[in-house]
């Protein structure tokens, strides 16, 4: 009976597994023609460079995200955890004190030690303690963000060294070939991302793990490993953000990061990975996080919504990318 | 006697696909009538449309000699058609009472009127021949007490026909038992009761007229006089069926290959002990609940347990099935969908996902490799796949038990668990796994067979290791092996009650 029933939707759903895949891409391109119409402005490579651009924090850390959340896991801790990272990035910076390729790489050696110890403290907790990840990411999102404050006494962090900022600089505005370097750093992280999600057994153990933990299990593999690592592979993307994000600024304040946890789970989302676990979509997260940027872009540009609403429109978009993912789903 | 529900020339189609063509069954008051059929024959569909869920394609239903149309289940029951569904639909958390009434609560000036609910259900709960208590919980009641909850549920409405949907799949025959005690009662009452099993010895048993189905058309309709099982296995598989068991392969030994000694799980298993022999297959009897699954997943690290394990004359302990797996050892559940297979994902990713170390080159997985491996399997294990895209959930249960054993032997294991081999498995499939499991004892692997039918147990192994409560029972040797001497050991009945018992089956 079921057999029968499924037997006769199957042309349907392969149709429908392709649209899984393919909406985000649609999506971005009549995203694209709706802004070549509304501005002329918007379809120039200077604009088109500048959104992407600005989006490569977010890309990279959903890139990390798309690991947690097609294992069945959550991470609301991103946001804080960047601005934390940042924060002790500079003060580690400033403390050393030198303004030589040497203190920015140890700078950038503790930037990714600790978010990914972060990371870690996020997994171990979710792994051993047994707690929902929901819980236990809204807790140390409360601590990663004070422990922020607490380091900036309430106000910015910045970083002193005159030398430093001006050899550090380029990391954010420079370009190879014409490509903005975080557009480049956000390839390559999404180029690992896919290749050890898509070809590594590992990769398949968190799908098979966000798929059906008990089968997973049942099946030998070490799910408590997995799951922890999917946490690191988050902090680790979470300090390559942070890399390319302090040069843009050169401060951490108690508001860095606000809301870029909604932010990367609304691009894994777009991108057609299931919040439930189970299947996984770098490209398409990449694609989500462009996707935000240039919502927020056109928004500037056009005279519609005020851009004070932009955070309200994502909201809006991750409400509706959850609806387009029940509906198609509901069909398979 | 006039029929109380007869189905005319029902056709149903999903799309272009016909599941059911040109059936016609009529329902006589006080009569139990069965309906068998292999997996996938349409007996489930004709079930729902006679229940109202599904509307047919062509064909019609007459009540009463009336010809009539359900606009649903709703309507269909208040005509006093009833459908006791074979999965468990009850809310786990609530209690008895409260299920038994869920979406139908009797009010008390707009507020629920518990104390109402718990005496009428204490009162159904009595005629059906039980005491669970009407406050308990669902969730802690055991399975054939949901069922039985769920049968009060279905029979709480005044009904004329009540449709079992295999039943007694979870039951033990003890329990299965009680229920045909319930049944045969209906009947007395004039109910016509539609039986829906696979299970042909229960049949003969049960029923009064035997409809069978092959391939959604009408075989045959006879009475059960004269009508034996294997004929109805023949009947419903289109060719003999005599031969449902492998010759047992003559390579059990007497050399142990895996002892173990005082096995305890908290909570179910105590002080079990056992050997298993090389080239043996070891079957584990006993009733629902005894330990046995319980037993087997703390062997392989699965659950916590202690206990002396030895393998090839060493002491093991495994922490997880991935080091079972490393000493040979793979456990294959009796939950296929909950724990055995990854329903949402494709067949090659089910594949290898226990074996996934045996597809890499360096750190990358080899694509090619595995697509090979599952040309492999679907031709060494026959696994029926319109396309191999598909995803596992959309195996019948019969194919996703064989591509949960070709998942499992890509581990290459010595000793061979099995929980369960055939449960929701068509006939032909079965003969097919049987013939497989003989394979494997005879290339010299040792299998554990646990199973709660004891004809797969006689048919199929070479001894038989009883539970009861938690412990071993005793053991069954190839020359003792019948229904009676297991279940004596697996309820502790004397030996009349047995007997009597396994009459209601025989």
């Amino acid at each position: 009976m079921t057999e029968t029933v499924l037997r006769s939707t199957a042309e349907k759903r392969r149709f429908n597994v392709d649209m899984r895949a393919l909406s985000p891409f649609i999506a971005l391109i009549v995203l694209i023609i709706a802004g070549a119409l509304i501005n002329p402005d918007f379809l120039t490579a200077s604009n088109l460079l500048n959104v992407v651009t600005r989006s490569a924090f977010i890309a990279i850390i959903a890139v990390g995200a798309t690991f947690v959340i097609a294992g069945g896991g959550l991470d609301l801790s991103v946001g804080s955890m960047a601005a934390l990272t940042a924060g002790v990035m500079i003060l580690t910076l400033n403390n050393l004190g030198g303004g030589d390729v040497g203190t920015l790489a140890l700078g950038m050696l503790a930037a990714i030690a600790l978010s990914a110890a972060c990371g870690l403290a996020n997994g171990l907790i979710v792994t051993f303690g047994r707690i929902e990840p929901f819980i236990v990411t809204l807790g140390t999102m409360g601590i990663y963000r004070s422990l922020v404050i607490w380091l900036a006494a309430g106000g910015t962090i910045t970083m002193r060294n005159y030398d430093l900022r001006e050899l550090y600089r380029p990391v954010y505005f420079d370009s190879i070939l014409g490509v903005p370097i975080p557009i480049i750093a956000f390839l390559v992280v999404a180029a690992i991302g896919a290749l050890i999600l898509y070809r590594t057994s590992f990769g398949r153990h968190v799908v098979a793990l966000g798929s059906n933990e008990d089968v997973a299990r049942y099946s030998g593999v070490p799910i408590w490993r997995v799951r922890t690592l999917t946490y690191v592979i988050q902090g680790i993307c979470v300090g390559i953000a942070v890399l390319v994000y302090v040069p843009r600024l050169g401060s951490a304040t108690p508001t860095t990061g606000l809301l870029w946890e909604l932010q990367a789970i609304t691009a894994v989302v777009i991108g057609g990975t299931a919040l439930k676990g189970g299947v996984g979509r770098v490209w398409g997260t990449v694609v989500g996080a462009v996707i935000l940027e240039l919502v927020a872009n056109i928004m500037v540009l056009s005279n519609f919504v005020s851009e004070f609403l932009v955070g309200a429109v994502q909201g809006a978009i991750i409400i509706v990318a959850m609806l387009v993912q029940r509906s198609v789903h509901r069909g398979r | 006697m006039e029929s109380v529900l007869r189905a005319e020339n029902i056709s149903k189609s999903f799309g272009p696909i016909e599941v059911l063509s040109g059936i016609s069954l009529d329902l006589k008051p006080g009569e139990v009538h069965a309906v068998i059929g292999e997996n996938g024959a349409g007996k489930s569909t004709l079930m729902r449309v006679l229940s109202g869920h599904i509307a047919p394609t062509k064909g019609s239903l007459h009540l009463n000699g009336r010809p009539i149309t359900f606009s649903g289940p709703v309507d269909a029951e208040s005509h006093g058609i009833v459908l006791v569904h074979q999965e468990i639909l009850l809310a786990p958390d609530l209690t008895v009472a409260q299920n038994l009434f869920l979406g139908r609560e009797i009010k008390r000036f707009g507020f629920v009127d518990d104390k109402a609910m718990r005496e009428r259900t204490r009162s159904i709960l009595r005629d059906l021949g039980t005491r669970i208590d009407p406050d308990r919980e669902v969730g802690r009641l055991s399975i054939a007490d949901r069922q039985l909850v769920q049968i009060a549920r279905a029979l709480l409405v005044p009904h004329k026909v009540v449709a079992f949907d295999e039943p007694t799949a979870v039951l033990t025959p003890i329990e299965a038992e009680s229920l045909f005690t319930i049944i045969r009662k209906l009947r007395a009452q004039g109910v016509a009761v539609l039986y829906i099993s696979h299970r042909l010895n229960e049949v003969k048993a049960i029923a009064d007229r035997v409809t069978v189905l092959r391939d959604g058309r009408h075989v045959a309709t006879r009475d059960i006089d004269g009508l034996e099982p294997l004929e109805m296995a023949r009947l419903m598989v289109g060719r003999d069926m005599s031969k449902l068991y492998p010759e047992k392969p003559a390579t059990a030994s007497d050399q142990p290959l895996l002892t173990v000694r005082d096995m305890a799980v908290p909570g179910y298993v105590e002080n079990a002990s056992f050997t298993l022999h090389r080239g043996e297959i070891l079957g584990f009897g006993g009733l629902i609940g005894a330990g046995r699954t319980e037993l087997f997943e703390a062997l392989v690290g699965l659950r916590p347990g202690h206990g002396t394990i030895t393998l090839d004359g060493r002491q093991a302990r495994f922490r997880d099935a991935r080091e079972a797996m490393e000493a040979g050892i793979v456990y294959l559940s009796e939950d296929r969908k909950g724990k055995g297979l990854l329903l949402q994902q494709n067949l090659r990713m089910n594949l290898t996902l226990a074996a996934l170390e045996k597809f890499s080159r360096g750190s990358f997985l080899d694509g090619s490799g595995e697509e090979q491996a599952l040309d492999k399997a679907i031709k060494d294990f026959d696994i029926r796949t319109r396309r191999r895209d598909l995803l596992a959930g959309q195996l019948s249960g019969g194919n996703q038990q064989k591509l949960l054993l070709a998942k499992m032997m890509l581990v290459e294991p010595r000793i061979v668990i099995i929980d369960e081999p055939t449960r929701g498995v068509d006939i032909g499939t079965k003969e097919q796994i049987y013939r497989f499991i003989a394979s494997l004892a005879a290339e010299g692997r040792a299998v554990v067979v646990i199973s709660s039918e004891m004809q797969e147990l006689i048919g199929l192994c070479h001894r038989v290791v009883v539970m009861r409560n938690g412990r071993v029972a005793g053991e069954v040797a190839q020359g003792d092996l019948s229904e009676d001497s297991i279940v004596y050991l697996a309820t502790g009945v004397h030996e009349e009650r047995a007997a009597e018992i396994a009459a209601g089956h025989a």
